[in-house]
């Protein structure tokens, strides 16, 4: 670090202060909290406030600390192993949001595809339309679409208004209601990486491609595709990592047989009030989510690196 | 057999396949001149091609031949619709009208993708997520050659442009000039009937670009392929290029051998834009036998010049640099078009040493070159020194357009 020029008029002191604020903002903001939630998940839950014990006591002094200590155990993660609901509902979740980033990813392609071949002038336009529905609550979008999928809701009176179907489709409460909901919320997370790698696509290397004999839906597979593929890993992170989590969305629009993580959680959480179980579910869930984190992560650094 | 196999070539060796020399002007880099043949069938026709894009006419009714294993390059300002004609050729554009027909068969309509063609492109357009070997092997794997082909012909062309430690590299751990050395082996690993390079050695620096330009012609020679280039350096086109096309707006000015291109343009355009020259405006004043005598009114002086041209017409008499001699001494009693003048700049480049001479009792300005033969001179020219330069009457190409 000292071996880097400086910029002119930048003290090290200076430096250092801007590199700490990132730092500072992880300290605060995620590891302060995650050290709360793993402190939470090792205790055991009673009636009092807070919900569970041991609570550190400073006044007992190094006592205090020993005991609080002793009182920590990791029965909470035992129980989540025990109970099949919990493993259930992770396996679901994990089911759900493999085969929802999937569907998004099948829809978001053409349509970054189609904005990145769009004449300059309207790109910036197209852009905007992808972004537009992050300017009303997700809870409230959410909400539309239960007006929309519900028995008597606006598709089902299209459909039933033009005689497409003669019965109403009971979408409403359903897995099927929770695809289109994480698909339609997510989808700008998926389209913004694939629109921003395909976007940087040389339209030379197609013209290259097809004067070596390739025709144009085979160049799409050897040159588009492969190009386009950091982007499509990371919209495939930036969808599957929260959706696993996911919990407004089965809440509102799932039925009682849709299981997700972020619903058990929730129920343990306000309904049982069992904070120290529902904390080592969230413990669990990061664990589960590290390893795409990570690799996601590796991906990137590499990227970066394959462009210096 | 590949569809790209070659139909029986005339053998550089066969003396039938060979004209008798002809009146050559500036060097002869071989007896190779099928354009002079009658009866020999071009490889590639361009017939009255127009591309018009929206109100801009790219290229405007051009017609050209070219014929099997011709070097041949398209030499333009940008603009002037060079890259157009040889996209068109490629297949990436369908010309508004006119046809382009290769090997006797008419491409329009036909995708690039089903063209024997193959072409360099200026950016290379490497495909960056493959490694040299697979980019070469790319156009051998679309036409679904057998595995132990594809492999082979890999190795020949990595051996070809020297590259055979690359392979496995990919491009963005190259350096230019050997990013260049792939794109040449991708386009030539198909064995294409004609290779197209689109100015392609724009982005080296000089000492490789030259080095490069010879090497395309070896390959060339050795691989008796028909290239066609398209540059806007006219010393690349003049180096490598057995026929120089020079276009303007769209439109074909001159195709001619770099000699004639450079001894006997057509006009004053290609004059100007091929080398220096020296373009004295004048008025023919008689004309007889295969000379004429000329009146500039620009240098207050008479020129006696070879060629036609009828008594009254105005002209322009083209004098390349290197063709006028300067002194300060009075010169031979026999020299003609002799002009008195001054020093104005000199510029020395080592090889050659250039003047700028102005022209007494005029705003003229004449150029002249000299090679430094000796390492040293008893009576070097200065700065304002008054000097006579005069060059021969067959020094001077007359112009009428």
């Amino acid at each position: 670090m000292s071996d880097a020029p400086r910029p002119a008029g930048v003290s090290p002191w200076g430096r250092r202060l801007v590199i700490a604020v990132p730092y500072l903002w992880l300290l605060v903001f995620f590891l302060a909290p995650f050290f709360i939630v793993l402190k939470i998940s090792f205790s055991d839950t009673v009636i009092a406030l807070p919900p569970y014990e041991p609570v550190l006591d400073i006044a007992k002094g190094w006592q205090g600390v020993t005991e609080w200590w002793a009182g920590l155990d990791a029965e909470n993660y035992g129980i989540l192993f025990e109970d099949e609901l919990y493993v259930a509902s992770y396996l679901s979740s994990l089911r759900i949001a493999t085969i929802s980033t999937l569907l998004t990813l099948l829809i978001a392609y053409p349509m970054a595809y189609g904005m990145a071949r769009a004449p300059k002038g309207w790109r910036p336009m197209l852009l905007m339309a992808v972004i537009l529905p992050f300017w009303t609550s997700l809870l409230i979008r959410v909400y539309a679409w239960i007006g929309i999928l519900s028995p008597e809701g606006l598709l089902n009176a299209f459909l039933l208004g033009t005689g497409i179907i003669s019965e109403p489709l009971y979408i409403m409460n359903t897995e099927t209601a929770v695809f289109i909901g994480i698909v339609y919320s997510y989808l700008p997370f998926m389209v913004l990486p694939l629109y921003a790698s395909l976007e940087k696509l040389d339209d030379t290397l197609l013209e290259a491609a097809a004067d070596l004999g390739s025709p144009p839906w085979k160049a799409f597979w050897q040159i588009t595709v492969p190009l386009s593929l950091p982007g499509v890993i990371a919209g495939c992170f930036l969808v599957f990592i929260p959706a696993v989590g996911e919990f407004v969305i089965p809440d509102l629009l799932g039925g009682s047989e849709t299981l997700m993580i972020g619903k058990t959680l929730y129920n343990e959480f306000f309904m049982n009030r069992d904070w120290p179980v529902s904390s080592a579910i969230a413990v669990l869930l990061l664990l589960v989510l590290v390893l795409p984190i990570a690799i996601y992560n590796n991906v990137q650094v590499r990227e970066v690196e394959a462009k210096k | 057999m590949t569809p790209y196999a070659s139909p029986s070539l005339p053998r550089l060796d066969d003396p039938m396949a060979l004209k008798p020399a002809q009146k050559a002007l500036g060097p002869i880099r071989r007896s190779f001149a099928p354009w002079l043949d009658p009866s020999a069938v071009p490889l590639i026709r361009f017939e009255n091609v127009v591309k018009r894009f929206g109100d801009f006419t790219a290229v405007d009714n051009v017609s050209i031949d070219i014929h099997q294993r011709e070097f041949f390059a398209l030499l333009g300002p940008s603009g002037c619709g060079k890259t157009t004609l040889m996209r068109m050729l490629a297949g990436f554009e369908e010309p508004t009208s006119g046809r382009i027909t290769l090997a006797g068969q008419d491409l329009v309509g036909v995708p690039p993708y089903r063209r024997p063609v193959n072409m360099m492109f200026q950016s290379y357009a490497l495909f960056p997520h493959m490694s040299v070997e697979q980019n070469i092997a790319f156009g051998l794997k679309q036409d679904k050659l057998p595995k132990a082909e594809i492999e082979a012909r890999v190795k020949e062309m990595l051996r070809l442009v020297k590259l055979e430690t690359f392979a496995a590299r990919k491009p963005h751990q190259l350096s230019g000039g050997q990013r260049q050395r792939v794109a040449l082996a991708r386009s030539l690993a198909k064995r294409p009937k004609v290779l197209l390079l689109d100015e392609p050695l724009g982005a080296l620096d000089k000492k490789l670009r030259e080095e490069t330009q010879f090497e395309l012609m070896d390959l060339q020679m050795e691989l008796g392929l028909t290239f066609l280039i398209v540059t806007h350096d006219q010393e690349e086109a003049m180096t490598v290029a057995d026929r120089i096309a020079v276009m303007n707006h769209g439109k074909l000015v001159q195709v001619a051998t770099p000699g004639e291109i450079y001894e006997q343009p057509s006009c004053r355009y290609v004059a100007g834009f091929i080398g220096d020259i020296n373009l004295f405006e004048a008025e023919v004043t008689a004309s007889s036998g295969g000379a004429v005598t000329l009146k500039s009114e620009e240098v207050g002086a008479a020129f006696s010049a070879a060629g036609e041209a009828a008594p009254g017409a105005s002209v322009a008499l083209a004098v390349r640099p290197e063709k006028v001699r300067i002194s300060i001494d009075p010169p031979p009693a026999d020299a003609t078009n002799v002009l008195k003048g001054e020093v104005w700049d000199i510029a020395y480049l080592g090889d050659w040493t250039v003047f700028l001479v102005k022209a007494e009792n005029s705003e003229k300005i004449v150029r002249v070159s000299r090679a430094n033969v000796m390492r040293s001179e008893a009576q070097p020219i200065a700065w304002d020194d008054k000097v006579h330069v005069w060059f021969a009457p067959d020094a001077g190409v007359l112009l009428t357009s």
